[in-house]
């Protein structure tokens, strides 16, 4: 604010000093020559009036020759101020327009509404720093929560879209270097209502910068950062960054874990699945050999998890010296039938197109399917604009780089503790999540289900507490149950459970009796989440659970209950 | 030498000396007080404002502040002696010409102030 004050005052100088001076001049003037009263004697105007005659005069509203008609010589005098008011005026007022017109201008406005706006959040937000397809995924799930967050992108035209989409709460945007401190710190990055980073751009180096900046200014802060590179996640694992999302990696252990449970692959996928999106269907992926187009940084990452477990494939890449593909490689780009049938089609069962191209990714699947077309298709989508082209070219499985970093990252900031229920699942068999998967679909409708964490605390569920402090015994079920109608469930599955003294238990059983300090994780179907709220928060809603009756909670009505009782 | 401290000591202490111009004189003499040196005094301690405008160095200010004194002393008595002519038809009797020439001689100590802040910087700036 101060800066925009000092800006314009300092613009507008000049224009102001040329005002002064030609209405000075002018009224100077007009006191000066001589002119004659309605009785033909001489008269001198005063400067009051001279003043209130250049006043109308020189705004052009022109309320004619006052008090008395004019002599020529005055007419003479009021030509040549005419001209030079108006002019000055013109000019002061061209000035004022370039002026909110002026980039630097319009830069401080932006920042000093940028600042303003993260000064006067009052509850929790996070911090993004990019805001590419990630960023806006992750804005857009954190805001449909109702959780605030502050974007900085260094893309102006990125920040001004921001404005045109209807999130349910206001995210300010500021278009500027996020690898500068102090736009950070602009940002809120020293705020106590700060709750964490999120670097997501697409240069590991900026998000490196922005790691260290947060973890010196602000080291309480927990750091989530997008690299794409091992060298970078070392770096910035080396200096404590909390969570380090390698997109390339990521899909590659969940793609490996379809084929060792396709089940557990499943799970995976609808717990960390996004609001709104369809519910993804069970896909196995045919055993046999594999056709990898691409050995960049996304080939290197699905060539090591699947020849872990054990899957042969054959690699295609056309740079062999660049990304020192191993021996055995076909050279091409896997765009051509030549290369594609060198590489063993007819014999492969699935096909995976990992270049950083998308229309080669796309190529490289239509031709594949046209020379054998019972592949199973993977493809690696890298930009989001081009969703409608992937979903037309029907391919069984698509990465898309922005998806997998954003469902990552809002999936650690809103259930933390469903990374820690799926290390543990993921040691499971196959039969086991059979089961769950099971259990999960016959409580869900056609989306996918929600995930929620429920702390046993005075301060999240004051219920359980007051029923436990008055020696009452709640177990698990009574979180489960419908709070409308007892003899029902909510349509809700107890994932996880970790106790006080840090114990964990999948899947805990219905009759677990809940202690203070207890956290533990649900999923279930939309809405099941509120109604488990408002029973851990209702201390009547709670003891009808308990108890099975309904009863009376205003004193009076208690304590006629009572005497009828007694 | 600097254009815009030249042109700012210019109209600072031409405020000064037309302010003291006016002021000089019996105080209540409307012979003695010149209505032609009021309005140029108003006239050049306005530009000096707008000269300080926007001006961030912490003696910049002060003079914005100072100046900002003398502009609303002189418009002060210029009020007066407006009011007193054209809108009622008391005119200038001693007793007003004595309170406009005292507005200006408050808007002559702001002057001095200015002047004195002035010559303490350029005493100050050895180069």
């Amino acid at each position: 604010m101060q800066n925009l004050i000092h800006l314009l005052l300092r613009r507008m100088r000049l224009p102001l000093i040329v005002i002064i001076l030609t209405y000075a001049i002018s009224v100077l003037g007009l006191v000066l020559i001589p002119g004659v009263d309605d009785q033909g004697n001489p008269w001198h105007m005063s400067f009051f009036h001279a003043f209130y005659f250049v006043s109308f005069m020189g705004s052009t509203i022109g309320f004619g020759e006052v008090p008395y008609p004019f002599t020529d010589p005055q007419r003479l005098w009021t030509t040549v101020a005419i001209y030079l008011t108006v002019i000055s005026w013109l000019y002061a007022i061209g000035s004022l327009f370039a002026l909110f017109q002026d980039q630097a201008f319009r830069r401080i406005v932006a920042y000093t509404a940028f600042t303003r706006a993260v000064r006067n959040i009052r509850e929790p937000f996070y911090l993004i720093c990019g805001l590419g397809d990630a960023g806006h995924l992750v804005v857009r799930e954190l805001a449909e929560r109702g959780i605030r967050s502050v974007v900085i992108d260094r893309n102006g035209n990125k920040i001004e879209s921001l404005r045109l989409e209807n999130f349910p709460v206001h995210v300010p945007g500021l278009s500027a270097d996020v690898t500068d401190a102090t736009t950070l710190i602009a940002a809120g990055l020293k705020k106590k209502q700060c709750a964490g980073v999120i670097a997501l751009t697409d240069a590991d180096h900026a998000n490196l910068m922005i790691a260290i900046s947060s973890k010196l200014l602000a080291p309480r802060l927990p750091v989530i950062c997008r690299a794409e590179s091992h060298d970078f996640a070392a770096n910035m694992a080396s200096f404590g960054t909390d969570y380090i999302i390698n997109p390339f990696d990521t899909f590659a252990k969940r793609f490996a874990m379809m084929f060792q449970s396709p089940s557990m692959y499943l799970v995976y996928e609808w717990m960390i699945s996004m609001r709104e999106a369809p519910l993804s269907e069970f896909a196995s992926p045919p055993g046999g050999t594999w056709i990898l187009c691409g050995f960049g940084r996304f080939g290197k990452a699905v060539r090591e998890s699947l020849s872990f477990k054990g899957v042969r494939i054959v690699l295609v890449e056309s740079d062999i010296i660049r990304t020192r593909a191993p021996e055995g490689t076909v050279e091409g780009r896997g765009t051509e039938a030549i290369t594609l049938h060198e590489a063993g089609i007819d014999q492969a069962v699935g096909i995976i197109a990992g270049t950083d191209d998308d229309a080669n990714n796309l190529s490289i699947i239509m031709t594949a399917l046209d020379l054998n077309e019972n592949l199973f298709t993977v493809a690696r989508q890298n930009l989001r604009s081009n969703d409608a082209i992937f979903a037309a070219a029907n391919i069984d499985m698509t990465m898309q780089t922005g998806r997998i970093i954003g469902q990552r990252a809002v999936g650690l900031l809103t259930t933390p503790l469903l990374f820690d229920f799926l290390l543990l699942a993921r040691q499971q068999n196959e039969d086991w999540a059979n089961v769950l998967v099971s259990r999960v679909v016959g409580v869900l409708t056609d989306r996918p289900p929600e995930t929620w964490t429920l702390t046993v605390s005075r301060h999240h569920t004051p219920a359980v507490i007051q029923a436990l402090n008055k020696g009452s015994r709640v177990t698990v079920r009574h979180l489960i149950t419908d709070p409308r109608e007892i003899s029902t469930l909510l349509p809700c599955i107890p994932l996880y459970i970790r106790r006080a003294n840090n114990a964990e238990t999948l899947l805990p059983e219905e009759d677990l009796q809940l202690q203070p300090g207890d956290t533990l994780l649900f999923c279930g179907r939309e809405g099941a989440e509120t109604h488990m709220r408002w029973t851990v928060h209702s201390a009547h809603a709670m003891d009808y659970i308990c108890t099975g009756c309904d009863r009376p909670s205003g004193t009076l009505w208690r304590w006629l209950s009572e005497r009828q009782g007694g | 030498m600097n254009l815009e401290k030249v042109f700012f000591a210019f109209f600072i202490v031409l405020s000064l000396t037309l302010n003291f111009g006016f002021f000089i004189g019996e105080l209540d003499d409307p012979n003695h007080h010149n209505v032609y040196e009021l309005y140029a005094a108003l006239v050049v301690s306005l530009i000096a404002t707008i000269m300080k405008f926007g001006d961030r160095a912490h003696i910049g200010a002060v003079l914005l502040a100072t100046s900002l004194v003398a502009d609303l002393q002189l418009i002060a008595a210029v009020i007066v002696w407006t009011v007193s002519v054209h809108a009622t038809e008391v005119g200038l009797t001693p007793s007003i010409m004595s309170s406009i020439v005292s507005l200006s001689g408050g808007a002559l100590l702001a002057n001095i102030t200015s002047v004195i802040i002035l010559v303490t910087e350029t005493v100050m700036f050895r180069r």
